[in-house]
C-alpha cells in the first residue's frame, strides 16, 4: 500500500455519518485513544478515525468508501489480540465488531452455532451448556475475546491437543471482501468443492477480509474430567513424562508444564497448593466418559511414577480441579506481580528439543540480564516465555525484545516456529524473515493480493516487505558475525 | 524411497518454459476423480518420489514424502501402535498421501477425528514458478503466515506440485466395537446426530440398506459401557464392515454404471426423496446418492440442505462435477490459482473447467 489516501478525515467521517449513527464515527482524540493499541500496549498508533457500524450492509458499505480512497482498514474485535494485529494505521480506519454481538442461532441436535463475530468465546459455551454443549478453543482471554478475533489468529487455548484450533472447529465464515462484496466461505456440511479458502481465511490476522458472520461446531460436554498435579526435579523428567503420556496412547485434553520460576510465582498468587521446590510441574487433565477417565487417570499416576514424579496429586473433586487450574490459570498475572512488566513470547518447538532450549533460555537470560519464566503448553510444543523487566528503566524493553527474538528464533533452528497462537501482527513480522524465504514470502503476497489487490486490509501486518527482510536478515548476519568474533576473541 | 525434488523441479521448470501443461500423478488411484484430464498434458509422476522424511512418535508427528502409498505410512505407523485418525480412503495399494491430501479425502472417523486437511501441519510445494517452498511446519500450532498447507486440500494439484506433507497422527484406539440395528432412512439422521451429541467415545455413524451402524472406540471400559447402554447388536467383524465404508468397497459402491454422487451437507437435513439408492455416512454430513442425475438437478437439493454435492465417479466428465461456485468466489481461486501458477500448467480443468 504506497498510495496516499484520497479522502481526508472530515470527508471520510461525513460519508460515514450519512449511513452510520454519529455518534459510532469517532473523530476525536480522546474517544480514538482507547483504540490505540491492543493486548501488546507496546506497540501503539492513534487511528485517523474509528467507525462502529450496526449491520453487515454498513461493513460493506464502508470497506467500499476505503476501497476507492486508499483508505487502509484495520478491523478489531475485543482488542485482546497479543501481536498487535488490531494495532491501527495512523492513516487509516479502525473498523470495530463491537455491535455485532448476538448468538444468531444454537442448533442443539446438529450441534452449531451462528454467530456474529463480536461474540465473546466464553458467551458462545454459557450459551451452549443448557443443551449439554460447549465450543472447543479456549484461549486464555476467552473471557473478553472474540469469535471473529479467534478466526482472525486461529486462536488455540490448553485444549488443543485434543480438541483442535479455531481452523477445526469452524464450518463456515461470512466476510466482507476488501472491495465491499459479501461471500461465504465453506458451508454447513464439513467440506466445500474447491479449494479450502476456509483454512486460507482461518488465521489470516484481517488482512484478507473483515469476518460478519461464523458457524462453529460445539462439542459434547465430557461426562468427567480429572487433572493431576505432577511434580518433577528437573525439566527433563517433565519433559519426558510428558512424551510418556503420549506413548502411552493417552491424549489429554489439556497438558500443561511451568518451570520452577513459574510454579513459585502462580503458587504466591494462587495459593493452589503446587509443589514449590519442584523444577517442573505438569497438569494433566484427562476428560470422557467416567470408565474412560478412569482408566487413564490411574494409568497416567502410574506412569508419572515410573518416571520419577516427585510429588502427585489428582483433582477428587470439581473444586479441587479449578484450583489445580487456578494457578496455570493466572500465571500470566501472578508474574505480573513479581515484575513490574512481562513479554510473553509464543514460539512452537518439536517436544524433544524441550530442555535443551529451555537450558539455552537460560544462558541468555544471564546474558541479557533478564529473569524469564515458562508456561507450556506441553501437549502440542507450544511455549510461553514470560521475560520480566521494567519499562521504567531505558533502554530495558528494547532490551527484552532481542531477548524474545532470541527465543523465537531459537525455535525456528530446532524446527519449530515464531508463533503458534498469538499471531504475526507487528510484533513479530521481523522474525518471519528467519521462519520463510524471500521465495516464501513473495508467495504470501501474492495470495494476499488475491483477496486485496491494492491492499487496504490491515497493511504492514503479517508479511514483512522483501526489502525490509533482506535489511533484518543482513543486520542479524553482522550481528551474530560480530558475536563470533567477540568469542573468538574473548 | 527415493527424493526426487529435483527431477519434479526440473521438470516443472521445462514445462514452464514449452508452454507445456502437466498432470500430477501420484499412485494414479484417483484417476476417476474430478474433471477429465486435459489430453494434451504430460504427466508429472511422484509415483518414486516416496519415504519417511521423519517420525517421532512421542511428537505425533509424521514427514512423508508425497509420492509414499497409505499403506507403507500406515505400516511404519502401527509399529509404534498410531495410526492416520482421518482413515484415508485406499482405492487399492496405490494410493498415496499427495493425492489423498489434494482430493481432501477421509474416511467414516472424519467427524470426531477430523479430515485429512484437519491433520495436515506443513507441506512442501513446488509452485507454477518452479519454486519449492516450505509452508506451516512439523508442530501443531503454528500461525506464522497463511495456511497454505491446508489451502491444497480439495485443490486436486491445481495450485502445485505437492512434495512433502507433515501430518498429526494420533494413537491406535484400544478396543472397537460396532453396534448395528435396523432403522428406517427417515429416522436415521436424528438418531445418528443424538448420539453424536452424547459425550460417548463414538467414532463412526452410517447408514445403509435399512441398518444403522455406531461405532464405539477408545478405552475399553468406556467402549463396553456404552455398549451396555446404547441399543443394537454388537456386530461381529465390524472392524470388516469400517474398512469396506473406509475403501468404497462395500456393495452400495460396487459397479460404475451409475453414477457415484457425494453430497456433502448439515448433518441434520433431511434425506432427499428421489429415486436411487443413499448411504448415510458421517452421522449426516456426508450421504452418497446412486442414481442417473444431472449437477444441475441436484445442487438446488444440496443447497437446500445446507451443503454441496459432486459426482465422485462415473457419469459425464466432460462438464463441471463440482458444486457450482458463486461469481465471486470463481473470481478469488482463480487469483489464488494464478498467484501460485501463472501459467496455468497444473492440472488445467481439472476441479472446474475456470481453473
Amino acid at each position: 500500500m504506497t498510495t496516499k489516501p484520497k479522502a481526508s478525515k472530515a470527508q471520510l467521517a461525513e460519508q460515514f455519518r450519512s449511513f452510520i449513527d454519529p455518534e459510532y464515527v469517532i473523530t476525536d482524540d480522546e474517544t480514538l485513544k482507547p483504540y490505540e493499541c491492543d493486548g501488546l500496549a507496546m506497540y501503539r498508533e492513534m487511528p485517523m478515525l474509528v467507525v462502529l457500524p450496526e449491520t453487515v450492509e454498513h461493513v460493506q458499505r464502508v470497506m467500499r468508501i476505503c476501497h476507492e480512497n486508499d483508505v487502509p482498514v484495520v478491523a478489531r474485535g475485543a482488542g485482546t489480540g497479543l501481536c498487535a494485529g488490531a494495532m491501527p494505521h495512523k492513516e487509516g480506519v479502525v473498523l470495530s465488531l463491537a455491535k455485532f454481538n448476538r448468538i444468531l442461532n444454537i442448533d442443539p441436535l446438529g450441534r452449531t452455532a451462528r454467530l456474529q463475530p463480536g461474540v465473546r468465546n466464553l458467551a458462545i459455551s454459557e450459551e451452549a451448556a443448557q443443551f449439554g454443549l460447549y465450543y472447543g478453543p479456549d484461549p486464555s482471554s476467552q473471557i473478553a475475546c472474540t469469535i471473529g478475533g479467534n478466526v482472525a489468529e486461529n486462536s488455540g487455548g490448553v485444549h488443543c491437543l485434543k480438541y483442535g484450533l479455531t481452523v477445526h472447529n469452524i464450518l463456515s465464515v461470512e466476510m466482507v471482501t476488501a472491495e465491499g462484496e459479501l461471500i461465504t466461505v465453506g458451508s454447513d456440511g464439513l467440506d466445500s468443492c474447491g479449494m479450502d479458502l476456509l483454512a486460507l481465511v482461518t488465521g489470516s490476522e484481517g488482512l484478507l477480509g473483515v469476518v460478519t458472520e461464523v458457524k462453529v461446531k460445539l462439542l459434547p460436554k465430557p461426562e468427567v474430567a480429572q487433572v493431576i498435579m505432577a511434580g518433577f526435579d528437573s525439566v527433563e523428567k517433565g519433559g519426558d513424562a510428558v512424551g510418556g503420556i503420549i506413548s502411552h496412547g493417552i491424549i489429554p485434553g489439556g497438558l500443561e508444564m511451568m518451570d520452577g520460576h513459574a510454579i513459585v510465582a502462580a503458587d504466591d498468587f494462587a495459593q493452589a497448593g503446587y509443589p514449590r521446590e519442584a523444577k517442573a510441574l505438569l497438569l494433566c487433565e484427562v476428560d470422557g466418559t467416567e470408565e474412560e477417565v478412569h482408566e487413564h487417570i490411574a494409568e497416567a499416576e502410574e506412569l508419572f511414577r515410573k518416571l520419577g514424579a516427585t510429588s502427585i496429586r489428582t483433582s477428587q473433586s470439581e473444586e479441587e480441579r479449578a484450583l489445580l487450574w487456578k494457578g496455570r490459570k493466572s500465571a500470566f498475572p501472578a508474574v505480573g506481580r513479581i515484575s513490574p512488566d512481562y513479554y510473553c513470547m509464543d514460539g512452537t518447538i518439536p517436544r524433544r528439543h524441550l530442555a535443551r532450549v529451555l537450558l539455552e533460555m537460560e544462558k541468555m537470560s544471564e546474558e541479557y540480564g533478564l529473569r524469564v519464566a515458562n508456561v507450556f503448553h506441553a501437549g502440542d510444543g507450544n511455549l510461553h516465555p514470560l521475560i520480566l523487566f521494567d519499562a521504567n528503566v531505558p533502554g530495558e524493553f528494547e532490551t527484552t525484545e532481542a531477548f524474545g527474538s532470541r527465543i523465537l528464533e531459537l525455535c525456528v533452528e530446532v524446527g519449530g516456529c515464531i508463533t503458534g497462537e498469538h499471531g504475526v501482527g507487528v510484533e513479530k513480522i521481523r522474525q518471519m524473515a528467519v521462519q520463510f524465504n524471500d521465495e516464501e514470502l513473495q508467495q504470501f503476497h501474492d495470495v494476499k493480493a488475491a483477496f486485496d489487490p491494492t491492499g487496504i486490509l490491515n497493511p504492514g501486518k503479517g508479511v514483512p516487505t522483501l526489502k525490509f527482510c533482506q535489511e533484518y536478515r543482513s543486520i542479524e548476519h553482522k550481528q551474530h558475525k560480530h558475536e563470533q568474533t567477540d568469542a573468538a576473541h574473548g | 524411497m527415493a527424493d526426487m525434488t529435483q527431477q519434479l523441479q526440473e521438470q516443472v521448470l521445462q514445462a514452464r518454459s514449452n508452454g507445456q501443461k502437466l498432470n500430477i500423478v501420484g499412485g494414479g488411484s484417483k484417476a476417476f476423480m474430478g474433471r477429465a484430464a486435459d489430453s494434451d498434458a504430460e504427466t508429472l509422476s511422484l509415483a518414486d518420489h516416496t519415504g519417511i522424511v521423519e517420525y517421532h512418535p512421542v511428537e505425533l508427528v509424521l514427514t512423508v514424502r508425497a509420492g509414499t502409498p497409505i499403506k507403507d505410512i500406515e505400516a511404519a505407523l502401527a509399529e509404534e501402535g498410531q495410526c492416520l485418525h482421518f482413515e484415508p480412503p485406499r482405492f487399492g495399494s496405490a494410493s498415496t498421501i499427495g493425492g489423498t491430501l489434494a482430493c481432501n479425502l477421509s474416511g467414516p472417523a472424519r467427524p470426531w477425528s477430523g479430515s485429512v486437511r484437519d491433520q495436515v501441519l506443513g507441506v512442501r510445494l513446488l509452485n507454477g514458478k518452479g519454486e519449492h517452498l516450505r509452508f506451516g511446519g512439523q508442530v501443531m500450532k503454528n500461525v506464522a503466515g497463511y495456511d497454505v498447507s491446508r489451502l491444497q486440500a480439495g485443490a486436486m494439484g491445481t495450485l502445485g506440485v505437492i512434495t512433502e506433507v507433515s501430518l498429526k497422527v494420533m494413537p491406535k484406539p484400544a478396543a472397537t466395537m460396532t453396534l448395528v440395528e435396523d432403522m428406517a432412512m427417515h429416522e436415521v439422521v436424528d438418531y445418528m446426530n443424538r448420539r453424536a451429541g452424547e459425550s460417548k467415545p463414538i467414532t463412526g455413524a452410517c447408514w445403509v440398506d435399512g441398518k444403522v451402524y455406531l461405532r464405539l472406540s477408545g478405552a475399553r471400559s468406556a467402549v463396553e459401557a456404552t455398549a451396555d447402554k446404547w441399543s443394537g447388536e454388537v456386530m461381529e467383524n465390524g472392524d470388516d464392515f469400517w474398512q469396506q465404508v473406509r475403501d468404497l468397497q462395500h456393495d452400495f459402491f460396487a459397479g460404475n454404471d451409475v453414477p457415484l454422487w457425494r453430497f456433502s451437507v448439515d448433518s441434520t437435513a433431511a434425506t432427499p426423496n428421489m429415486e436411487g439408492n443413499w448411504f448415510i455416512d458421517w452421522a449426516g454430513s456426508q450421504r452418497w446418492y446412486r442414481g442417473e442425475a444431472t449437477l444441475s438437478d441436484l445442487e438446488p437439493l444440496a443447497k437446500a440442505a445446507g451443503g454441496q454435492v459432486s459426482l465422485f465417479r462415473g457419469g459425464d466428465r466432460s462438464g463441471e462435477v463440482m458444486h457450482s461456485q458463486p461469481e465471486a468466489l470463481k473470481a478469488i481461486q482463480r487469483r489464488v490459482k494464478n498467484s501460485f501458477d501463472p501459467d496455468g500448467i497444473f492440472n488445467p480443468g481439472r476441479l472446474y473447467s475456470w481453473l
